[in-house]
């Protein structure tokens, strides 16, 4: 929101002296700039294997892989700016899909019915995830590992294997382009887009910057606090759901265990920080998060174009998430201590 | 959610019920007798959704079926059927194979992986295949799904290879891949689809529960207990194997409980402590069996008798069964089948018609053959497996030894 | 470890509470005093269902089995203490298991070395923890999540996906062996003697400078900074002890599992969720180090009670999930009904160190709302 005010001079004898970057370039400017270079060095790769990197099925496989952990982003990004966490994210991914699923039936008709029961559900899980946070105070890590837990009991003991089938009507969502941009990938620009309206247009949105920042002067300002944690537990939860409906137009079955299979939880957080949002809340963009999850593609895109072996694949992306976040962390402290990051700076003078 | 949140309160309460009140519980054999009904009773319903008695007829029968094909390469193998007429694909060019392979995150797939890669190298020196290029799904759905849809755009291939995740969330993927006009060859799990040119599978996980629920009813008294070690829910191969042995245990009168470990040893370790403390164990069933030395170790710390025991043919089952001397069966889930799909390839290539549906021969390992699989194998890795097919491909025994993943 | 009274009675007791049974009441109140009563009752209902259960040799046993996971989140502890968290510790136990069966193998005069090696290297991941967190101000969340990819898929790279086999048995002692004839129960495992060892040295170490430095960093850095401690090197340090702890915890796993990829597999968050189940405050500053072993042991006691119910397999997941949810809104509670109530502590003033009231010395928990504190619930 605001730039950081806390004096960032090198005084403590602990610490390596801080560059200080120009100005102008914000976090998010930061992220599109590694996004750039990913996208120039893919390039490259990707004509050294004899590939074209921006022919329409390669960026199609890029676009279709950001539009599920995407979306997944966009909610986790709004309750990490809240200052909370979501990492039952995949299990209400598996959850809706196979709920929806088994309504639908292969009826076209049935497809409302799902949407409302599948996304109506995950409202429901994030209420509760909202209401865990801030009324139950349990840490959002905790409460929505629980929660994660108790959805993946019950998913495992209601479905084992595919389940239901989604008509066809409803699997174009999944398999339809415009020119060479997934239908889903759209849907996931919208929901992006409506989250930045939330965030910088409306009250609720700037309380979730303000609780996120400093819970105890956003309350003592007058807001009450709970409202922006379980407005954006709500909203998680939907996008994910949302997420889990785009898996199943793309599977055309319900898979009670596609959540994990993505890894959404801990890739959605790696995605929402290399973005340049402060993981201990209170500061970060939509735009930055999108960003991120598109390094994640371009990065996965070209190792796949070159082979890469499977195992090494974690090891480049481990590596790639702290340099970019490294990049930029140091500038992004404010005096604030933080629960996640690292110490503020000193407050004492030289 | 609602209904979620109600079960899962249910459950927990009844936890929580035993915690606070458990003054009211007596006697340790009444709630346990409780417990053991509603087990049952929810895990019955459950493996209805599992269990199709014609796959399961159907693989009894196969288990004792007649294989065409050579003698000492049951990977070349097959039950006589319809076959697939591939003279359109005949050629003599050099085939690019694409493989989308679900992953290689298990010691089993891993195994396989390396076979198939030392086979792929024969093939090329011969001129059938110019290159493969693989793509790793990594075992997920979504990510496989564009995979295939990338080599149908962008792979220039002249045959697919497609090891699914899984079954159903495959098959139109599978179908978009037959709709380009080339072979596609599928291995292992299958789809939903016989576009396929040929589906390479050994007999499968019915067959497996099968032979192993057979050997320890044949060992085990009627009202013995089995524990019964699963990897983890909603996978169909595995899904498959324990429908088939928990039908038989039924029917026989064992007692059978199951847990799922995910072949972490230290949580086999944990339930098959706790299960002794329980009561006597005198079966453990397991559908993989990596992760049995623990299950066998469970039983030398606690100072009680070796089980009867089913486990795999993994290297370190077969190591411990030899080194204890206990009663056990290594049920096999062919992994020489990683060979095949390579040379379908060549057969295609040649227009040489290849069964529709490869089904492999499967069949475990028992005592008697038990010294010459682990001859065989001797300086291999405990993650090996010992029906891995690749003695006679170059690179044998180092790769494999050494554990050289290309 | 059934004595919990015994490391309150310095670090929390209020001072003018007087008698043991006083004493004993005002701990169990706390979070971390709570916990040591919920592995009781866990303990006690699970000897109600089967006798068998309560059995001494089995007991014993039992809080062998559970080691590890105990020393695991004693490592856990002193990150999360300093407000950080280790994501890795489940990627540094696959990999110590896999240099075990790898390099040591069947080879006796190796497991000096072998041993030597795996301390290195816990040591060493944890201090490049440690300098990304602190020196790079990378959030630990994502460093050490970073470290268990990078990790995970190095080891599975090098090593092909799986050890070669079995270490040889002198080590494996470590983690299955156990001193025999013992009077009552039996046997003494030896991982039981092992963590009774780590956890002296930990409370001993949580009474050091070290440790009341850590626990003030934790609860505010920018106070710590004015007491003029080297934040950058306490947090480091409390990074190698975890990776350290996760180390000792892989040794002791490869004797008592066995070798496998999966080891060590969610041992992150199982300790955690242990450390978390004792008290100890996600954000840090609070929390008491035996209690997170507590922790260790309620979990582990619970899903043995889990067995002992037979509840279904599918089921498992969400019970612990109900359980977890529950412990930690009671002892949310407890730390803000329990305290004793006290003068509001004036914010620090950076240009008046002597005004920061507080420091982290036992009797006085931090009584100002820690201002990144928010709606996480600290």
């Amino acid at each position: 929101m605001t730039s950081p005010t806390a004096p960032t001079a090198p005084s403590a004898p602990d610490r390596p002296p801080v560059v200080r970057r120009p100005a102008g370039l914000t976090s998010t400017g930061i992220v599109l700039v590694i996004l750039a270079v990913a996208v120039v060095a893919g390039a490259v790769l990707t004509a050294i294997e004899g590939r074209n990197f921006f022919s329409t099925g390669n960026l199609r496989d890029i676009l279709t892989i950001t539009s599920t952990l995407g979306l997944i982003a966009i909610g986790q990004t709004l309750v990490i700016l809240v200052g909370s966490l979501d990492l039952s994210v995949p299990f209400v991914a598996s959850l809706t899909g196979v709920i929806a699923a088994g309504i639908m039936a292969g009826e076209t008709g049935n497809v409302p019915l799902a949407l409302v029961v599948a996304l109506g559900l995950a409202a429901l899980i994030g209420l509760v995830n909202g209401l865990v946070v801030s009324l139950l105070r349990v840490h959002g890590f905790i409460a929505t590992l629980g929660m994660g837990l108790i959805i993946s009991g019950y998913i495992a003991t209601n479905y084992q294997g595919s389940h239901g089938s989604a008509p066809r009507s409803f699997r174009l969502i999944g398999i339809s382009f415009i020119g060479p941009i997934p239908v889903s990938t759209l849907l996931m620009l919208g929901c992006a887009l409506l989250a930045i309206v939330l965030l910088r247009r409306t009250r609720v949105g700037h309380h979730l910057y303000a609780v996120g920042g400093n819970a105890e002067v956003a309350r003592l300002s007058g807001v009450r606090t709970w409202v922006p944690v379980v407005t954006a537990h709500v909203l998680c939860s939907l996008l994910a759901g949302f997420a889990g409906l785009l898996l199943l137009a793309r599977l055309s079955v319900g898979n009670p265990t596609i959540g994990s299979q993505g890894q959404y939880d801990l890739m959605s957080i790696a995605a929402v920080v290399l973005g340049g949002t402060l993981l201990a809340g209170g500061k970060g963009h939509i735009t930055g998060t999108i960003a991120g999850v598109a390094i994640f593609a371009v990065m996965d895109n070209v190792m796949g174009a070159l082979q890469t072996d499977p195992f090494l694949r974690d090891v480049v992306r481990g590596a790639v998430i702290v340099a970019a976040v490294a990049v930029y962390a140091r500038r992004e402290i404010d005096r604030r201590p933080a629960r996640f990051d690292a110490p503020s700076p000193a407050r004492r003078r030289a | 959610m609602r209904r979620t949140h109600v079960k899962s309160v249910l459950a927990g309460a009844a936890v929580l019920a035993v915690l606070t009140a458990c003054s009211t519980d007596d006697s340790g054999g009444g709630s346990d007798t409780a417990g053991n009904d509603t087990a049952e009773q929810e895990t019955e319903g459950s493996s209805d959704e599992w269990f199709v008695q014609a796959d399961y007829d159907e693989q009894m029968e196969q288990m004792s079926a007649t294989f065409s094909g050579p003698e000492d390469q049951p990977w070349l193998q097959y039950i006589e059927g319809p076959t697939t007429d591939t003279s359109q694909w005949a050629t003599q060019e050099s085939q690019k194979v694409c493989f989308a392979n679900a992953s290689i995150s298990n010691p089993w797939r891993q195994t396989g992986w390396i076979t198939m890669n030392q086979q792929l190298e024969v093939l090329q020196e011969s001129k059938v295949i110019s290159e493969m290029e693989t793509r790793d799904a990594g075992d997920d759905d979504n990510q496989q799904i564009a995979d295939i849809d990338y080599f149908i755009s962008e792979g220039n291939c002249d045959v697919f290879i497609i090891s699914p995740n899984s079954t159903a969330a495959l098959t139109p993927a599978v179908e978009r891949a037959c709709e380009t006009g080339k072979p596609v060859i599928v291995f292992d799990r299958g789809v939903e689809t016989d576009c396929a040119a040929t589906f390479i599978h050994p007999i499968g996980g019915y067959a497996w529960g099968i032979a192993t629920a057979e050997f320890l009813v044949d060992n085990l008294e009627e009202g013995d207990k089995v524990v019964a070690l699963r990897i983890l829910p909603g996978v169909d191969v595995l899904e498959t194997r324990w429908a088939a042995a928990e039908k038989i245990f039924e029917e026989n009168g064992i007692e059978a409980v199951d847990y799922f470990t995910e072949a972490n040893p230290e949580t086999i370790k944990s339930i098959i402590t706790d299960e002794i403390t329980k009561g006597d164990v005198a079966g453990v069933w397991m559908d993989a069996g990596d992760g049995a030395v623990a299950a066998i170790e469970a039983f030398e710390d606690q100072g009680v008798d070796y089980p009867v025991m089913t486990g795999e043919d993994e290297m370190s089952f077969l190591r411990k069964w030899e080194e204890t001397g206990l009663n056990g069966l290594a049920p096999v889930y062919s992994n020489f089948q990683w060979r095949t799909p390579l040379l379908a390839v060549e057969m295609i290539a040649k227009g040489e018609p290849v069964p529709t549906e490869w089904v492999l021969p499967q069949v475990p390992i028992t005592e008697e053959e038990r010294a010459a699989f682990l001859e065989a194998n001797d300086g291999m890795p405990d993650g090996h497996y010992a029906k891995f097919g690749g003695e006679d491909l170059p690179g044998y025994p180092e790769v494999w030894q050494e554990r050289q993943i290309p | 470890m059934s004595t919990p009274t015994v490391p309150y009675r310095s670090t929390t007791v209020p001072q003018h509470q007087h008698g043991l049974a006083g004493r004993v009441a005002a701990s169990v109140s706390t979070p971390g005093g709570a916990v040591f009563v919920l592995a009781f009752a866990l303990l006690v209902a699970t000897i109600f269902a089967n006798s068998n259960f309560g059995d001494p040799g089995y007991l014993i046993r039992f809080l062998g089995r559970t080691a590890p996971i105990a020393i695991a989140a004693i490592g856990q502890y002193y990150v999360i203490v300093s407000g950080e968290f280790d994501l890795s510790m489940g990627a540094v136990i696959a990999a110590q298991v896999v240099i075990a069966g790898d390099y040591i193998g069947d080879d006796q005069s190796r497991i000096v070395p072998g041993l030597v090696l795996m301390l290195a290297l816990g040591a060493f991941i944890g201090l490049v923890n440690g300098l990304l967190t602190t020196l790079l101000r990378v959030p630990s969340f994502i460093v050490t999540l970073a470290t268990m990819l990078a990790l995970a898929g190095l080891v599975r790279y090098l090593s092909g996906g799986a050890a070669s086999g079995y270490p040889h048995d002198d080590l494996r002692q470590l983690g299955r062996g156990v001193v025999e004839n013992v009077p009552v129960v039996e046997v003494l495992p030896y991982p039981l003697i092992i963590l009774g060892v780590l956890c002296v040295a930990a409370v001993w170490l949580m009474r050091r400078p070290f440790g009341r430095t850590l626990v003030a960093v934790g609860d505010n850095p920018d106070a710590a900074h004015v007491k003029g401690a080297r934040v950058w090197w306490v947090k480091t340090r409390a990074f190698m002890i975890s990776s350290l702890a996760a180390t000792v915890a892989g040794i002791l796993l490869v004797g008592s599992a066995g070798v496998h990829p999966s080891v060590g597999q969610g041992y992150e968050f199982r300790a955690i969720t242990a450390v978390v189940l004792g008290g100890v405050v996600l954000g840090g500053g609070r929390g008491w180090v035996l209690s997170a072993v507590a922790g260790a042991f309620a979990l582990e006691q619970l899903f043995t009670l889990l067995t002992v119910l037979e509840v279904d397999s599918t089921w498992r997941d969400s019970v612990q999930g109900v359980i977890i949810i529950a412990a930690v809104a009671v002892a949310a509670r407890a730390w803000t009904v329990g305290r004793r109530p006290s003068p509001k502590a004036p914010p620090p003033e950076p240009a008046r160190p002597a005004s920061v009231t507080y420091e982290p010395t036992p009797g006085t928990p931090p009584e100002q709302p820690t201002p990144g504190a928010n709606t996480g619930g600290n």
